[in-house]
């Protein structure tokens, strides 16, 4: 549904994204991550046909963002970060607006309208003033508009920042709602947000990709081991000794001592293998008392940190060898 | 071409705005006053040539009343115009809309034609408020009437000019008042470009004394029609937009 190649968007001397590609098929709902400056907003300002690309070639249902940009804008529904509304207009003669812009047809029109804003609980609210409406309230308005031709794709540029935690729900629950039907695009920094909404997820840093795929793979990948956190009362030699004996444990690492004589020790055994209980067993024949035993879950944010932070010490390492070429990059 | 909505929005936000009543009631207000004051001074010359009639032969309505008027709600229009198409562009770039609008399943021309016929609305709006004057007029006066449509047409024609240069004032900028003041600074520039004509070599005498616009504005209200004048308007205008086009294409390849 969206295929994106060698894409690359330089503002004067300042390369925002280079040679980002990756893929999105119909009906997935795909995470766009990547810190502050990273080229998000970038990436999706072309897919929508706001800008052209300096180079690469983009396509959304099918056609290309450049040549023809008509086609794409017809099939896509887009929120731009800002939330950019017509502050001046009520909310119902603004979507009513959009919707004919987008060429829904008159007869379709008012129904549409009125589903929309059933959908995105913003009924109430429809003869307001856009200016009056809160936060919270302009971002489903926003939301409504990019739905309410009904598109084919949603590009979403960060759709929950700065909203409270209920209103965080209510938009996840609503794009949740699209998916299937729609194909999604999100762009956010939120990270628990994607493994809640996303299926897939493609990682930017500082202007190119630098992981994509499923959730799940991606974990495996950066995390081959499963980790389990333990801590025991014990002489920490024999801890240690007898932890390591234990089958299928590949690594064990000290945490430091918590307290009078009690260690805290991170276990790392191969994925899909469960040594916790042969902890506990260790524990009780050499008589240590086991005072916490924890199984760590590898998120899709220690994965992220792991990335970002790899390539910032890569990023300082190449720095240092050579400064001026640092600095030219870095200069906007 | 999906024209039709961009110009009903634009025109909703117009009048759901103070702008276009504000806009009007001022407009009105003055150029009431000098229409006013013209007839007045008609009056009391028409009395004194009464008495002296072989004087008074000169003396018609579109001479002393329609022509003076006309002049006079130029000047008004050069100082308000500009602030009627200074919110267009630079608003929606000020705040981010244009990246929604220009997102839209329409061309940049339909946007810009649907925004520049929305403002030759209001304007229309604003001219059809002193057609109380003609009509007053003829109640008192002999009024011709042919003279009184070619001064509309003319007023209609340098209108449209103004608001393309201001349309295209509006694209280059995200402030409003940026906008305006380089409206005003362009428009009375070619208002005032004929004054040097005199002093400068031969053929450039010429066209800066075709560039004027004050050369252009006068023939309307005499009753005469000249292609020349109204060449000069259209291709004004036509130019002004499509330096916007071409601009709205620019700030996008800029980002």
């Amino acid at each position: 549904m969206i295929e994106v190649q060698n894409l690359t968007k330089r503002y004067g001397s300042f390369t925002a994204i280079r040679d980002v590609s990756f893929a999105v098929a119909p009906g997935e709902i795909v995470g766009f991550l990547g810190p502050n400056g990273a080229g998000k907003s970038t990436t999706m300002r072309i897919l929508s046909c706001f800008m052209p690309a300096s180079g690469g070639s983009a396509r959304v249902a099918g056609y290309d963002v450049f040549r023809e940009s008509m086609e794409v804008r017809r099939r896509i529904g887009y929120l731009p970060e800002s939330v950019p509304l017509y502050s001046d207009m009520r909310v119902a003669p603004y979507l009513d607006f959009v919707a004919e812009v987008k060429g829904v047809p008159r007869s379709a029109r008012k129904k549409r309208v009125a589903d929309v804003m059933d959908r995105c609980l913003i009924a109430d609210m429809q003869s307001r003033l856009i200016r009056n409406l809160s936060k919270g309230y302009r971002q489903r308005v926003g939301l409504a508009q990019a739905i309410v031709s009904d598109p084919a794709v949603l590009i979403l540029d960060e759709p929950t920042i700065g909203l409270d935690p209920r209103q965080i729900t209510e938009i996840r629950a609503l794009i949740k709602s699209l998916a299937g039907e729609h194909t999604v695009i999100l762009s956010t920094h939120i990270l628990p947000e994607v493994s809640m909404l996303c299926s897939g997820v493609v990682i930017i840093n500082r202007g190119a990709i630098v992981a994509q795929g499923p959730i799940d793979r991606l974990v495996e990948e950066f995390f081959p081991t499963a980790r389990v956190e333990v801590e025991i009362a014990g002489p920490t030699v024999a801890v240690l000794e007898g932890l390591r004996a234990i089958a299928g444990v590949v690594r064990v690492e000290e945490g430091g001592a918590a307290g009078d004589g009690v260690g805290r020790f991170v276990v790392e055994s191969a994925r899909g293998r469960d040594v916790r209980g042969e902890i506990f067993q260790l524990a009780a024949q050499q008589k240590l008392t086991l005072l916490e035993l924890r199984r760590v879950g590898m998120t899709l944010e220690e994965v992220f940190i792991r990335i970002v932070a790899g390539e910032e010490s890569e990023a300082a390492a190449a720095a240092e060898a050579a400064p001026g070429a640092a600095v030219t990059e870095a200069a906007p | 071409m999906r024209i039709w909505p961009i110009y009903k929005k634009e025109l909703r936000l117009y009048f759901t705005s103070p702008v276009a009543y504000v806009l009007l009631t001022i407009f009105l207000f003055i150029a009431g006053y000098f229409f006013y004051s013209i007839f007045a001074f008609f009056t009391r010359s028409s009395m004194q040539m009464a008495m002296n009639p072989q004087m008074g032969r000169d003396l018609n309505v579109t001479d002393s009343v329609l022509r003076p008027l006309f002049a006079n709600l130029s000047v008004i229009l050069l100082l308000l115009m500009p602030l009627v198409t200074m919110r267009l562009f630079a608003e929606e770039r000020r705040s981010g809309t244009i990246e929604l609008l220009l997102t839209y399943p329409v061309r940049d021309g339909a946007v810009l034609i649907g925004k520049y016929l929305a403002a030759l609305t209001l304007y229309a709006t604003m001219i059809a408020g002193t057609l109380a004057y003609p009509a007053l007029l003829a109640y008192f006066a002999r009024v011709e009437w042919g003279p009184m449509l070619t001064g509309y047409v003319g007023l209609l024609l340098m209108g449209g000019m103004f608001l393309a240069v201001g349309l295209f004032a509006s694209s280059l900028t995200e402030n409003q008042i940026v906008a305006a003041i380089v409206t005003f600074g362009v428009l009375l520039m070619f208002w005032i470009i004929g004054w040097t004509a005199e002093f400068a070599p031969s053929p450039y005498g010429a066209v800066l004394t075709h560039l004027s616009i004050l050369e252009h504005n006068d023939t309307f209200a005499k009753g005469v029609l000249d292609t020349k004048d109204v060449i000069y308007y259209l291709d004004f205008t036509a130019l002004a937009l499509f330096l916007t086009l071409r601009s709205l294409e620019a700030r996008r390849w800029n980002g």
